[in-house]
């Protein structure tokens, strides 16, 4: 019985092809727009902890400054590489500690020369930020401030090309080093600044060779486990204040930077927008059920002769409320289904254009098709309910 | 002369449409008694009652006053959807306007009932072809009304209203958009009908040659029933 109401339900759409269309738009559009946003959403955030992962997992920065001015090197002291020794020796959970100091200089090699970011480190400065060496090796300990540097991917192929650059011999700021090794690429950040872009060498070698100092601009640490991060970062800022004699209650000079923070704040602006967009979604799929209710009215002014015909032949009000709120379900449904489609379409285009990665939420199909069956209940029941109640004889005798 | 059974039983009904002065009695102290296997003709001229007390028939209506039994069932008692119920396994229609759905094949016209009945498809089919077949609209079946001629429409009509096997047959002029030719070839069909299978048919009609049809004559004015007479005997009839 259902299927016999459900195929004269299908067969009513079919004929008014152009009116079932436009009536469907708004939960086209409703449907195709959530889709769309949730699916967006799940990309940017998946982009976002690609990113995070890919600056160094659950990675703690100490950086001179205060973390309400910003880093401020001119003013705040530096560290020293005794800092970052205590550190590695005292906070537990820290796992690797790197110290690291940058500094802007042009590397030539032959006739080719780069402008890039020198980091002097150390050894474990690697595993701290997620590198992987691509060929040959990284600095060791034994090469404390030897002319010594391992290349980032964009420095290699700007300076070498597609040549084998081991062994080579270059001058980074006028200082003579050969290639150890060069760094696997890691493409851009979530700022969309080329991680790639840098130089490697030993600690001492950018300290004494190019900045002639012994400064420590800031000291990286990868936490064992994104639980303890918060544990290892109060443990961190406890030691440098004694370290730095900062009395209690006293400003610190210096601060922790924690990478997921970050994250997080970028995840609940993408968060919010969601919402938003998804509100206005909302009221897109709204205004799409009042659509289907009018075009049900007007279809039950327009069948009521039919409905007439139905009741005297024996049909009961349930089954013509069943007929035309069938009727509905089914327009809405199929809104529905081109609106998956659509917002699928869409959401793959624009994760195309924005490069962020595509993905698939099937729950917001399942969840897309229950909306809009839900709008097809709630707004085509009135006009069902009218048909019903109609009475047999004025049924009969409407023109 | 054997007893015949009684299908439908009216007893003081009265129909009263609307209420204070502009209350109009449609209906005033009706008593008519229908045996089954009878062919009734309702006549009288137009607001005399006649359609009324075929609503009231066809349970499409309930009276306002008085009983109405159909094979002994007090429809008064009965509520909308039971009355539906009723019409959908014991009642067929047959309007002056044939009613058939727009768009929609004589076929599917047909089947209709019976997808209310919960008739399995391949039976619906079937019985409805049977009674295309019956109505003389072989070669048909696809036709949509528009296509088909006001006799073969209300042929149509006529087969939708007997696929469910019906006791009562109502007819509402039957015949008012059709030519005199394709009047009496209507008549014909009804009285075959009536004969072969025996079902009850009461028809509503205002021309007074096609009462002439009919086993039995009632005629109403204002209301109330003005005269009610037997034709032809009920069992020369069904034999």
């Amino acid at each position: 019985m259902i299927w016999s109401i459900l195929a004269m339900a299908l067969r009513e759409i079919r004929r008014h092809k152009m009116r079932s269309g436009l009536t469907t738009l708004g939960i086209v559009i409703g449907v195709a727009s959530v889709v769309a946003l949730v699916t967006l959403g799940e990309s940017s955030s998946a982009k976002v902890r690609a990113d995070m992962a890919s600056m160094g997992n659950n990675l703690l920065q100490v950086l001179p400054g205060s973390a309400r001015r910003g880093p401020a090197r001119s003013t705040a002291r530096p560290f020293t590489i005794e800092d970052a020794q205590a550190i590695a020796r005292e906070v537990g959970d820290a796992g690797l500690v790197a110290p690291v100091v940058t500094h802007g200089a042009t590397a030539v090699a032959g006739h080719a020369n780069h402008m890039t970011t020198v980091w002097g480190t150390t050894e474990t400065y690697l595993a701290v930020r997620g590198f992987q060496i691509e060929r040959g090796r990284m600095l060791t300990e034994m090469e404390h401030g030897a002319g010594v540097c391992v290349l980032g991917a964009t420095v290699r192929k700007q300076l070498f090309g597609e040549d084998d650059p081991l062994g080579q011999r270059l001058r980074v700021g006028g200082v003579p080093c050969q290639v150890i090794g060069t760094l696997a690429p890691k493409g851009a950040n979530a700022w969309g600044s080329d991680q790639d872009d840098l130089i490697l060498m030993p600690l001492r070698t950018v300290q004494r060779r190019l900045r002639g100092n012994t400064e420590v601009g800031a000291v990286m640490v990868s936490v064992r486990s994104e639980a303890a991060i918060p544990r290892v970062k109060s443990q961190l800022e406890s030691l440098m204040r004694e370290r730095r004699k900062i009395r209690p209650g006293q400003e610190a000079d210096f601060f922790v930077h924690d990478m997921k923070e970050v994250a997080e704040a970028m995840q609940s602006v993408t968060g919010t927008m969601t919402a938003l967009l998804g509100a206005i979604a909302a009221v897109s799929l709204l205004v799409g059920g009042i659509g289907i209710m009018n075009i049900m009215l007007v279809s039950v002014t327009e069948r009521t002769r039919e409905i007439g015909i139905r009741m005297a032949i024996g049909a009961t009000s349930g089954e013509v409320l069943l007929q035309f709120l069938l009727e509905a379900v089914a327009l809405s449904l199929l809104g529905g289904l081109a609106g998956v489609l659509l917002g699928m379409l869409a959401s793959f285009g624009f994760a195309r254009a924005l490069g962020l990665p595509p993905v698939l939420v099937p729950w917001i199909v399942g969840v897309a098709f229950l909306f809009s069956a839900a709008v097809g209940v709630g707004f085509g029941f009135f006009p069902a309910r009218k048909a019903a109640l109609l009475h047999p004889i004025d049924a009969l005798r409407h023109e | 002369m054997s007893e015949r059974r009684v299908l439908v039983e009216l007893r003081d009904v009265d129909k009263v449409y609307g209420t204070g002065p502009t209350a109009v009695h449609a209906m005033r102290d009706v008593n008519l008694t229908i045996e089954e296997g009878d062919f009734v003709a309702i006549m009288g001229p137009s607001g005399s009652g006649k359609s009324t007390c075929m609503n009231v028939l066809g349970c499409l209506d309930t009276p306002t006053s008085g009983t109405y039994l159909f094979r002994g069932i007090d429809v008064g008692s009965l509520d909308r959807d039971q009355r539906a119920l009723l019409r959908r396994h014991a009642i067929g229609f047959v309007f002056q306007g044939f009613q058939l759905l727009g768009r929609t094949s004589a076929l599917e016209n047909v089947e209709l009932p019976l997808i209310y009945q919960r008739v399995p498809r391949k039976e619906r089919r079937r019985r409805a072809l049977e009674m295309l077949a019956v109505v003389g609209l072989e070669g048909r079946e696809h036709h949509t009304p528009a296509e088909l001629s006001g006799g073969q429409q209300q042929r149509v009509a006529i087969a939708r209203a007997l696929v469910t096997r019906p006791s009562l047959l109502l007819a509402d002029e039957p015949t008012g958009n059709l030519d005199s030719a394709r009047k009496f070839e209507i008549l014909d069909l009804l009285s075959r009908i009536n004969r072969e299978r025996n079902v009850t048919v009461v028809m509503v009609t205002h021309e007074p040659d096609l009462g002439e049809y009919a086993a039995r004559r009632i005629v109403f004015r204002d209301g109330r029933i003005e005269s009610d007479e037997r034709l032809r005997p009920l069992e020369a009839w069904v034999s």
